[in-house]
């Protein structure tokens, strides 16, 4: 089974470059329909505005991090099911990791990135 | 200054410029600064505190960061922009996290602070221990840029 390269994914980064960058390595594996948020808590708002299908999230920023938007995305009785994908510049603690569907580290490639995002999607088919 | 903290930080550079911006620098010959002078065009520069402490810069030459950031966002640019800006600081931000993921199998243990990003001909870059540091030419085809280092042991850690 492929991934449906129309999933709606939101890039959340506080860096507009990192958002590029990420946009630039989707669009390598063929995923185009992407949105983006600053912070957490303007992903909040995108997330209860219109369908998102996945969340990569960038763990350090201000305002609202990427732990704090994956708390609320888990409390969230509309959004807990939310394939998130947490970018980190290191990697993370046990108990993060529990609650992230999977994590990256950077520097990454768009191989490893799309191959995240398929594992991913594939096992919440499964 | 302590040599087995520099070594992450040039395995860092490198691997964050192979990855993201699909280059292959050349390291030159290291050698002491001892001036506060930046010897590129745009310097990001972080602070590093615990087992170690002191401040990591990387400073880029314009041929080579408008090479490196084109190459990382997939579209050419070709003035020093924001985009630009914003790369600097996240490319220091990847080579603190690599460099210290390395640091860490060595038993080091060291957090890192926000980057900064100055630019502009001439500009200093203000080490955290005030100097001197130890500076890595790096080359790659459209311009150099150097590895900006400045660092030391923490007694008892």
């Amino acid at each position: 089974m492929s991934v449906d390269k129309n999933l709606k994914i939101l890039i959340v980064d506080d860096f507009a470059t990192m958002r590029k960058v990420i946009r630039n390595l989707l669009k390598q594996g063929g995923f185009e329909n992407i949105v983006e948020a600053e912070d957490g808590a303007a992903a909040l708002k995108v997330l209860k505005s219109q369908p998102v299908d996945f969340i990569i999230s960038d763990w350090n920023m201000p305002n609202m991090s990427g732990l704090d938007l994956l708390k609320a995305v888990r409390a969230d009785d509309e959004l807990k099911a939310l394939p998130f994908l947490m970018v980190t510049a290191e990697a993370l603690k046990d108990n993060v990791v529990a609650a992230v569907s999977n994590y990256i580290v950077k520097p990454f490639t768009a191989e490893v990135l799309n191959e995240k995002i398929e594992k991913i999607v594939k096992s919440l088919a499964a | 200054m302590d040599v087995r903290f520099i070594n992450p930080f040039l395995n860092g550079t490198v691997q964050v410029l192979k990855t993201m911006a699909f280059v292959e620098p050349k390291a030159g010959k290291p050698f002491l600064k001892k001036d506060s002078l930046a010897r590129g065009d745009i310097s990001g520069i972080i602070g590093l505190t615990g087992a170690a402490r002191g401040s990591l810069a990387l400073s880029f030459s314009e041929g080579c960061i408008l090479r490196i950031v084109s190459n990382m966002l997939g579209e050419e640019i070709k003035t020093l922009n924001g985009d630009i800006k914003d790369a600097v600081g996240e490319i220091t931000n990847m080579v603190s996290g690599a460099a210290r993921k390395e640091l860490e199998t060595l038993g080091f243990n060291i957090t890192a602070a926000i980057p900064t990003v100055v630019s502009g001909k001439d500009h200093s870059i203000s080490h955290v221990l005030g100097g001197p540091s130890i500076i890595i030419p790096f080359e790659i085809p459209q311009g150099p840029f150097v590895v900006d280092i400045c660092i030391g042991g923490v007694e008892g850690k």
